[in-house]
């Protein structure tokens, strides 16, 4: 099967999953307590005021009608608007997005760089202390309560050692430097989680190739050690790796919920939670249709990768 | 599971030392939830402020919080809070996750396929942000936090449920009980249903400690138990305005956590090595 035809039958496969999960995320309207027209309404009671936003938000006509004008509405990338801002949904989406997508890069960095060599030396190292420490330290990082490590590194660099700042954001144009400084305590609590799950998935990767006949084969050449690791045996362990980076940047992507309300980052997470607080459902309903469709998306790329990196996948089809 | 090789599962789990202290860690837990009215030293609830976040103390032992009640006394009955949110909505999970997957995997057809794309819809929204969106849906307490984490982890007990199934379904002894003239019920509860709580299992002990850390994390949002109710998460909540004076407060409820999830994910990785399917 060519590339292309993969990717149209997997992105035609995808339609009815989003459509299933618009309804779902539509319907959590429903689950509101009483009547969403006096809910919305806030503390105006005024017959006449709730009157109109049964007529704007179009809560007069049947739920199947409701559902379509949401739904077509959201295709065109009309989020309705925010009732705190009294500005377009979309345009909030927009701006907070590429702060999320920045502090996932860099905490998929920080995740890179400590999982992978662990994984590596874990694998090549097996039943020594060095590997029982290594897996004790991945358990370590997928056991802790994210949250609460930031909490703990707030009070060590910044409120103790007073060396980084604890908390706030600038956007990379504005102060290059700052943006770094803000979000290295966010990627380093994000990017422990995934190294964690990265090194036990790099070291089970590489146990498996290490045990293959071509590394056998690249040994009894007398290759260098090194260069069997790294040449052989990594570079066909990456396939699977690449594949769980794609799905875990897509988890980043909506898992830093508690993160950025902890460091008061304005990303994608702050803006789920103001929204829940606000009781600015369209905003919660908008964060959580658009992170299901990255998430879908992500685990899309994922596959693609995997078809891309595996020759035997592309043979039997 | 014949008895011999119930010995044998036992003997494997038996044989990793972390998995036998991981698994004393969790009844201990269990213990002093269900035993917290005499172990706690204080009332969770009871203020004093005359000891307003007061150090570790002999009185004490882990200090007290904003409004002078007792660290420990908070943590200990926490437990209540975090262990129910833990099982509760897991077990229901788990329990409806099995005649599902069973009439999915075994019906087929196109009852099994509209099943399996609502499931896969379900699985497309990340597990926090279902809990979040459902918990601020339904409004703010305990038992809303635990129907939300309970929902928000179905999908993954379902899809694991119907896939052993699938994969049941065609083993030898399923086939030859097929021969033999065994009803679809028959077949299904006598000689799949065993055979696929292995797995489930597993992924159980792994749920109850994504779900305790899920309970936590809406309690530190507000979303969970309500104060002046004692949970972990809440109690990380307040801990946070308090960081430079009074640290312990943000300390103890997080080690908790940490201790309980650490525990139940070296129980969920014994459990696999001593329940994978190849040693059968």
């Amino acid at each position: 099967m060519s590339l292309g035809l993969y990717i149209a039958r997997r992105l035609v496969a995808l339609v009815p999953t989003l459509l299933l999960v618009s309804v779902l995320i539509f319907s959590l309207q429903q689950l509101l307590p009483g009547d969403p027209a006096l809910a919305l309404a806030g503390e105006d009671h005024d017959p006449a005021a709730v009157a109109a936003i049964r007529a704007k938000y179009h809560l007069d006509r049947p739920l199947v009608v409701q559902y379509r004008i949401w739904l077509g509405n959201v295709l065109r990338g009309d989020f309705g608007e925010s009732l705190r801002n009294r500005i377009p949904v979309s345009e909030l989406l927009a701006s907070k997005l590429p702060v999320t997508v920045e502090l996932a890069v860099c905490s998929m960095l920080v995740a890179l760089l400590l999982g992978l060599p662990a994984g590596v030396l874990s694998a090549t190292r097996k039943g020594t202390p060095l590997d029982f420490t290594a897996n004790l330290v991945a358990l370590s990082g997928l056991s802790v309560p994210h949250f609460w490590l930031g909490i703990m590194l707030i009070l060590l660099f910044a409120v103790r050692l007073g060396w980084l700042p604890a908390s706030g954001y600038a956007t990379p144009w504005e102060d290059p430097l700052r943006n770094l400084t803000t979000l290295l305590l966010p990627s380093i609590v994000l990017g422990t989680g995934v190294a964690g799950v990265m090194m036990r998935h790099t070291r089970s990767a590489m146990m498996q190739t290490l045990d293959a006949d071509y590394v056998r084969t690249a040994r009894a050449k007398s290759v260098p050690e090194r260069l069997v690791v790294l040449k052989h045996a990594l570079r066909n362990a990456l396939i699977p790796i690449i594949t769980l980076g794609a799905i875990e940047f897509g988890r980043l992507l909506s898992g830093a919920v508690l993160t950025e309300q902890i460091f008061n980052i304005p990303g994608f997470g702050k803006l789920l939670v103001d929204g829940v607080f606000n009781r600015d459902y369209a905003v919660v309903q908008a964060v959580v249709l658009v992170s299901a469709a990255l998430y879908v998306l992500l685990n899309l790329l994922a596959d693609v990768l995997y078809f891309v990196a595996n020759p035997r996948m592309r043979g039997g089809a | 599971m014949t008895s011999a090789r119930r010995f044998q599962v036992v003997q494997r789990l038996v044989r990793r030392p972390a998995t036998v202290i991981a698994a004393a860690v969790v009844v201990a837990f269990i213990g002093i939830a269900l035993g917290a009215a005499h172990l706690a030293p204080f009332e969770p609830t009871a203020t004093d402020f005359s000891a307003v976040r007061k150090p570790p103390s002999a009185v004490h032992l882990l200090g007290t919080d904003e409004v002078g009640r007792d660290v420990l006394s908070r943590l200990i009955w926490g437990a209540r809070a975090s262990l129910m949110a833990g099982v509760i909505p897991v077990t229901l999970a788990v329990s409806l996750s099995i005649p599902l997957g069973l009439l999915s995997g075994y019906a087929g057809g196109w009852l099994d396929s509209w099943m399996m794309r609502l499931n896969d819809a379900m699985l497309a929204i990340p597990f926090l942000i279902v809990a979040i969106a459902l918990a601020a849906f339904l409004g703010p307490s305990l038992r809303n936090a635990m129907i939300a984490i309970g929902i928000a982890s179905l999908p993954t007990f379902l899809r694991l449920a119907r896939g052993t199934v699938l994969a049941l379904k065609t083993e030898d002894y399923v086939e030859a009980a097929r021969a033999l003239g065994c009803s679809r019920p028959r077949i299904a509860g006598r000689h799949i249903l065993p055979n696929m709580l292995p797995p489930l299992i597993i992924q159980t002990s792994i749920a109850v400690a994504s779900a305790i850390i899920a309970e936590a994390s809406l309690a530190f949002l507000g979303l969970g138990q309500q104060p002046p109710a004692p949970s972990w998460g809440s109690m990380l909540n307040a801990a946070q305005r308090y960081l430079s004076q009074a640290p312990w407060m943000a300390l103890y409820p997080g080690l908790t956590i940490f201790a309980i999830v650490m525990a139940l994910n070296v129980l969920g990785d014994g459990l696999r090595d001593a329940l994978d399917p190849r040693y059968y």
